[in-house]
């Protein structure tokens, strides 16, 4: 379902990666793991169409998708991803109902709908009850709930996370994750996670561990 | 890590109340059987040498269509012994894998074979185990949850060792090949 073949990319001298390969099932959730600097977070944004390879290519449910223009790819990106970053990066102004709403309203769902859909994953996720504060309003998990529910509300193909937790508890974090990788069982939605916390990658259903720009394993 | 001492738990399951084998057992099986369950012929031997060495007495038989069941209680050596077993701390030990896992590697390095090869293969069955752990966390009791936590963290701090070993595998493999004890 999405796959990278051989890619490589370099910032400057130095290759991010170089020669990795990556192939994730439809559904799966994977794990990708490896010291700093091993290229988890390059390959996670080349997956994403967000970055281009100097070499090699990027697949997402059967479609080549490096060679597409930046236009295309943007629009693949709000129709077929989600985005969970580390610290949540929901629009500050916007109420956490309004920031779940987004990703649909932004590819032409009508309010009603958007409404209904943002009020069911809150509720799913416990965070229903905040639903009109703002971001600031709300603890560091809470806000990261509701940065998974965002990522999932428009039943993307694929999510991916950077370092979800990586500002929370751990306590917190694992609510966020159940939240994750629950939502996207049951929406069917493919996940890629970045970590770099064993316990963190224990929530997947493989992990692949990238080592000098390459998958180790 | 040493071994969980059955003996020790047998006495402390029978110092509130005496109890048959068969009941020792399942309270056993509950609380530390998850990874290893008893074994009924174990139970049947660990209560004989406790009754031996006089930590344990006969407290009566019952008659059955089986063999007959014998019902034990705690004496209060027993109860001494019990209290020195709780109060003694134990001794901080490295596990099992790790030491394992140094010798492969130091052996693999010495003979030119690629040691990073089979610590890749220990992360992915140590990432299996941890997947594992964390069904049973999140379907199980708090007495699961608990004891899958403990075998997570070290779990982890194996995965930590790992990591750090395949950081240095080429200054290891130096020194090893010299047969120079200087790794500073």
């Amino acid at each position: 379902m999405l796959r990278a073949k051989d890619v490589t990319i370099r910032f400057g001298e130095t290759p991010a990666l170089d020669g990795a390969a990556i192939d994730v099932a439809r559904g799966e959730i994977v794990a990708v793991m490896g010291p700093s600097g091993s290229g988890k977070s390059t390959l996670l944004y080349l997956l994403a169409g967000i970055l281009r390879p100097d070499r090699g290519e990027v697949h997402l449910g059967g479609q080549r998708i490096d060679t597409l223009s930046d236009a295309a790819r943007s629009r693949l990106r709000l129709t077929s991803m989600g985005f969970v970053l580390q610290f949540g990066d929901l629009v500050p102004e916007l109420s956490l109902r309004e920031n779940v709403e987004l990703p649909l309203r932004l590819v032409g769902v009508s309010k009603t709908d958007s409404r209904a859909r943002a009020a069911e994953l809150l509720r799913m996720l416990d965070v229903d009850a905040h639903a009109d504060r703002r971001p600031g309003q709300v603890s560091g998990g809470q806000a990261q709930r509701v940065a998974v529910a965002r990522a999932l509300v428009h039943r993307p193909a694929v999510v991916f996370a950077d370092e979800p937790t990586g500002a929370l508890d751990s306590g917190a974090g694992e609510l966020v994750l159940d939240a994750l990788t629950g939502l996207a069982r049951r929406e069917g939605s493919t996940v890629v996670l970045v970590t770099h916390e064993s316990r963190v990658a224990s929530y997947a259903d493989r992990t692949v561990y990238l080592r000098d720009g390459r998958v180790a394993v | 890590m040493p071994p969980v001492s059955v003996s020790r738990i047998l006495l402390g399951l029978l110092e509130p109340q005496a109890q048959h084998g068969y009941t020792l057992r399942q309270r056993y099986d509950d609380w530390f059987g998850a990874s290893r369950p008893l074994k009924s012929a174990q139970v049947y031997a660990t209560l004989q040498r406790l009754d031996r060495d006089g930590l344990i007495d006969l407290a009566g038989v019952t008659a059955g269509e089986g063999p007959d069941r014998r019902m034990y209680a705690i004496t209060g050596s027993g109860v001494v012994e019990l209290e020195r077993w709780l109060d003694e701390p134990e001794v901080p030990d490295v596990t099992g894998t790790r030491r394992v896992l140094f010798a492969k590697v130091l052996i693999a390095l010495s003979s030119g074979r690629p040691a990073d090869v089979l610590l890749d293969r220990q992360r992915q069955a140590h990432h299996a185990r941890l997947r594992e752990m964390r069904v049973r966390r999140q379907s199980g009791d708090l007495i699961d949850q608990l004891d899958a936590d403990f075998e997570m963290y070290h779990l982890d701090a194996d995965l930590r060792w790992i990591d750090g070993a395949v950081g240095r595998l080429d200054r290891l493999a130096a020194i090893v090949l010299s047969g120079s004890t200087d790794g500073a």
